[in-house]
């Protein structure tokens, strides 16, 4: 099946999300939509998928014009969307998920034999190993991007949509979803793969197409080097490596040992880490979300009590401090969840440029709240750390992903910081913003800041670190020096070890659905299957 | 790889088209609006059942398809001679002009904002919880206490004239806040949740009350009827229009809670912290915020301020403690909290709307019969149509923009 756009203009107000973008997803072909955030990918998938209504131009399927009311008719016409969060519900099992709105009855009843045979044929057919009848809220997150695939091919997709589908993946399930998506190509399947990530899309695309401001602004082939794609993308010149010189790292600043973690049912979340940063140096800790670098980083600012162990910041013990005073002791602290943890969303720009100082001069004084000097801190670190917002007051839930984060990194970096803890900073930002947080940490590097960096993206960790520990399922299992192998740091990640091929590793958690041999990172290195 | 031209690259950028500043007050505008909006429709939908209860009407309605004229004027009779009555008494009456007797003339405008008082006090500490992300449901709990306290000290004890009322006072402020920070204190060592902790909490006061107006010394001899001794002269709050009308200086005190109020969440560190604790609790704890110790610490300030709406009940409309001392102000003051959007200023003029409903519907069922019950349905409705923000937009037919009341609708499950 051919899908093809045509002249789609749509309009919100004054603002023109997409200004006549035509588009071709050919069978067998992977498309690749690429553009920042707020370029207008989204709002051209919803067009697409009967969402919104175009004001001009049309959707035509196999040469003919369709016009799409809702998903419905989009679906009912082979058009397959997998969403960026998915669409599923946890309670319910794999069956249950993908029949879901098209169930099989049989007698008035729910024909659930039926309903499994079916999803266990798609299953096989298109090769998607999932398990038909595990609840969906106990699958990871890879597998459960899995069942939205399959979902989509039960109702016979011919093309399908993917938006931003490795944002929520673990490198080895990115280099899965890629496999499957070529499979699903190879098969006839069309996917229009949308993305910001210049990697993937190089890897994949079949024909990449780049959109910025809401127009198409090029066509280029996936062998155009990284950083043609992204001066397009931008729409400038971007830097892709992190411009950094030399370290030089000064005394011990931060001194971690033997932490412990514990949650309140007892479950050993930081296992034993033991660590140390120097001034003017950024440690990186890399690891698949969900290995304990979140509780590590809280124990380190004071949000988590731990059970054990202790934090030693310039030679004074903050293992049991509060985090006012662990802030107080000039440790700035990026969360990784900016809008549950950084930002308070109601709030102004200028009042969550203070949210740690609000109480201390020039800002407050007793029971006084002095808002001039609140405007005055506002006005110059939007300056500063060039936040694009339409004034102070503006509500901080009303800027792009990138901008909240500036109000972040500017409201931590405008004090003076021994040590800087930043957690994913790049998470959801476009290439853009993602250079300035690059930039910015490194300047704080290169002030005499030691700096902890923990970060899922490979990139980001390779790019910035000066040391690099990979955290495992709590425990700290390697240090690398700054400079490693994207494969070394990935085979850690997955709780392999580097010296010795591993034996039988049967028990690994999270990726034991995701064991299998696949993708570049693990593919020159002896696997446990190998040996 | 072929490239477009560059032609976009002077446009200004994209990335937030959100107004500020001017936004912020076409949602102010848009708020007024939809609130007159919601009096207006509420005033209608009262018409309607004033309409249906007129006897008259109802028997015009008999023969209506022969002679509707009759229906609608009748109709038109009972609701205008009814809304008359409640704006003369809540407002004004012309026939009272004329005389010269101011006592006699300002009689409503006394009444309403008597009214007014204890609903603007209990309606701050709403607000006010309401704000830092609690909801206060223990407004009648603290009012008991706070009349309690401040109805002891007023009849127990003697003292000098001005010194007696403000101790009065300050017993009542204190004892409303410790029955509300009772609850916080609660919330912030055992995670108990403040909408349970309150409601029972007024139980408990309820019944201490019964049992202490049941006790010699605090019931009032013979000892016959459950109500306390009377508060000494002393203690009173003065009367502000004269001793001729009942408007005392528990106004007075509900504005400065106001103004005390707006400064305190708008203009102070305390308020401040407060607020980032109500909005999201996560990012003020992660600022270094202590979030636990705000509990206690807005759930103190907030029974304060309904203990200022019980010592309005006691020391100044009622001269003695009866059972039902707090008059069902405390949980009018969530509705009043909820039409004032929580905001000090809108909260006190909430306040004067149902003070002046009050007033005028009495004034209504003593001259033309009108139930007062039915300023009771046309408060409701009121707060449903701004709960409900869409329904009053699409009978408007007014853009549908932003929801404003649905917000904070939403937010009070808390």
């Amino acid at each position: 099946m051919k899908l093809e756009l045509r002249g789609i203009t749509k309009r919100f107000g004054s603002l023109v999300a997409n200004h006549g973008i035509d588009l071709v997803v050919e069978p067998g072909e992977v498309h690749c939509l690429l553009g920042e955030n707020g370029a207008g990918k989204s709002t051209l998938m919803n067009v697409l998928y009967g969402l919104y209504q175009p004001d001009e131009g049309e959707i035509l399927v196999d040469g003919r014009a369709v016009h799409f009311d809702g998903p419905g008719d989009a679906l009912a016409a082979g058009i397959g969307m997998v969403h960026q969060h998915f669409m599923l519900i946890p309670v319910f099992t794999v069956t249950e998920n993908v029949v879901l709105g098209h169930e099989e009855v049989a007698g008035g009843l729910l024909d659930r034999r039926r309903a499994r045979d079916q999803v266990v044929e798609v299953s096989r057919r298109y090769r998607l190993d999932v398990p038909p009848d595990a609840l969906v809220g106990d699958l990871p997150v890879g597998v459960q991007q899995r069942v939205e695939i399959l979902k989509a091919l039960a109702r016979d997709a011919k093309v399908l949509i993917l938006d931003e589908p490795t944002a929520v993946l673990t490198p080895q399930e990115v280099d899965e979803l890629l496999d499957i998506v070529r499979r699903l190509r190879d098969g006839g399947t069309g996917v229009l793969f949308i993305s910001h990530k210049l990697r993937e899309v190089k890897a994949l695309a079949d024909r990449i197409t780049v959109l910025r401001r809401g127009k198409i602004v090029g066509t280029a082939s996936p062998d155009a080097s990284a950083a043609e794609l992204a001066a397009l993308m931008v729409g400038r010149q971007v830097k892709l490596e992190v411009d950094k010189g030399v370290a030089r790292p000064g005394e011990p600043v931060l001194q971690v040992e033997d932490l412990r973690v514990l949650d309140p049912s007892g479950t050993v979340l930081v296992d034993d880490v033991s660590l140390s940063v120097r001034a003017g140096e950024i440690y990186a800790i890399a690891g698949v979300q969900g290995n304990g670098q979140t509780e590590l980083t809280e124990a380190l600012v004071g949000l988590v009590r731990p059970d054990s162990g202790r934090i030693v910041l310039d030679g004074k013990d903050i293992t049991r401090s509060d985090t006012d005073d662990v802030l107080g002791a000039g440790v700035g602290y990026v969360p990784e969840d900016r809008m549950h943890d950084g930002l308070v969303g109601p709030f102004s720009v200028a009042e969550n440029l203070v949210l740690d100082l609000y109480d201390q001069p020039p800002y407050g004084r007793g029971l006084t709240l002095n808002m001039g000097a609140v405007q005055r801190n506002a006005t110059e670190r939007v300056a500063e750390f060039d936040v694009r917002t339409s004034g102070v007051d503006a509500a901080a839930s009303t800027l792009s992903g990138g901008n909240q984060q500036k109000v972040v990194l500017a409201r931590e970096l405008s004090r003076p910081l021994r040590l800087l803890v930043v957690a994913q900073p790049t998470r959801g930002l476009d290439v853009g913003s993602m250079e300035f947080v690059h930039r910015r940490i490194v300047r704080e590097r290169d002030r005499g800041t030691a700096v902890v960096l923990v970060s899922t993206e490979l990139d980001e960790v390779i790019g910035l670190a000066d040391r690099i520990a990979v955290m495992y399922r709590g425990r700290i299992i390697d240090e690398l020096p700054g400079g490693a192998s994207p494969e070394d740091i990935g085979l850690l990640m997955a709780g392999q070890s580097l010296e010795s091929a591993p034996a039988a590793s049967t028990s690994a958690g999270t990726t034991s659905a995701t064991s299998t041999p696949t993708g570049t990172s693990a593919g020159n290195v002896p696997t446990g299957e190998a040996s | 790889m072929t490239q477009a031209p560059v032609d976009e690259a002077a446009q200004p950028a994209p990335s937030s088209p959100a107004p500020g500043a001017p936004r912020r007050r076409r949602t102010a505008l848009n708020t007024a609006l939809v609130t007159a909006l919601a009096l207006l429709s509420a005033l209608v939908v009262g018409a309607v059942l004033i309409a249906i209860g007129d006897e008259k009407t109802r028997g015009a309605l008999g023969y209506f398809f022969a002679y509707p004229w009759d229906a609608f004027s009748f109709g038109w009779h009972a609701v205008s001679a009814a809304y008359v009555a409640l704006f003369q008494g809540a407002i004004v009456d012309p026939s009272t002009l004329s005389s010269g007797d101011l006592g006699r003339i300002l009689a409503p405008i006394s009444e309403t904002l008597l009214d007014a008082t204890p609903l603007i006090c209990a309606g701050l500490s709403v607000g006010l919880a309401f704000r830092a992300g609690l909801f206060n449901i223990g407004g009648q709990g603290q009012i008991i206490i706070a009349a309690i306290f401040a109805g002891y000290v007023g009849f127990a004890v003697h003292l000098p004239i001005v010194l007696h009322v403000v101790v009065a006072t300050i017993a009542g402020v204190v004892g409303g806040a410790l029955w509300g920070g009772l609850a916080g204190w609660l919330k912030a060592r055992t995670g108990a949740h403040e909408v349970i902790s309150t409601i029972m909490l007024n139980y408990i006061a309820y019944f201490l009350l019964l049992y202490l107006l049941s006790v010699p010394g605090f019931q009032a001899p013979p000892y016959g009827q459950a109500i306390s001794n009377n508060v000494h002269a002393t203690a009173r709050l003065p009367h502000l229009l004269g001793s001729g009308l009942r408007l005392h200086f528990g106004f007075v005190l509900a504005l400065l809670a106001a103004a005390g109020t707006w400064w305190l969440l708008n203009r102070s560190t305390l308020g401040f912290r407060l607020r980032a604790v109500g909005a999201n609790s996560a990012a003020a704890r992660t600022a270094g915020m202590p979030v636990e110790s705000s509990y206690t610490v807005v759930m103190l300030l907030s029974g304060a301020l309904a203990g200022l709406a019980g010592i309005s009940q006691i020391l100044g409309t009622n001269p003695a403690i009866t059972g039902d001392i707090d008059a069902g102000f405390g949980f009018d003051a969530i509705t009043v909290a909820l039409l004032g959007r929580a905001n000090p200023w809108g909260i006190v003029l909430a306040g004067i709307l149902f003070g002046g409903l009050h007033a005028g519907g009495l004034q209504m069922q003593a001259s033309t019969g009108t139930p007062v019950d039915l300023v009771v349905v046309v408060q409701a409705m009121i707060v449903l149509f701004i709960a409900a923000p869409q329904l009053v937009r699409s009978v408007f037919r007014l853009r549908p923009e932003q929801a404003v009341g649905q917000n904070l609708a939403k937010g009070w499950n808390g």
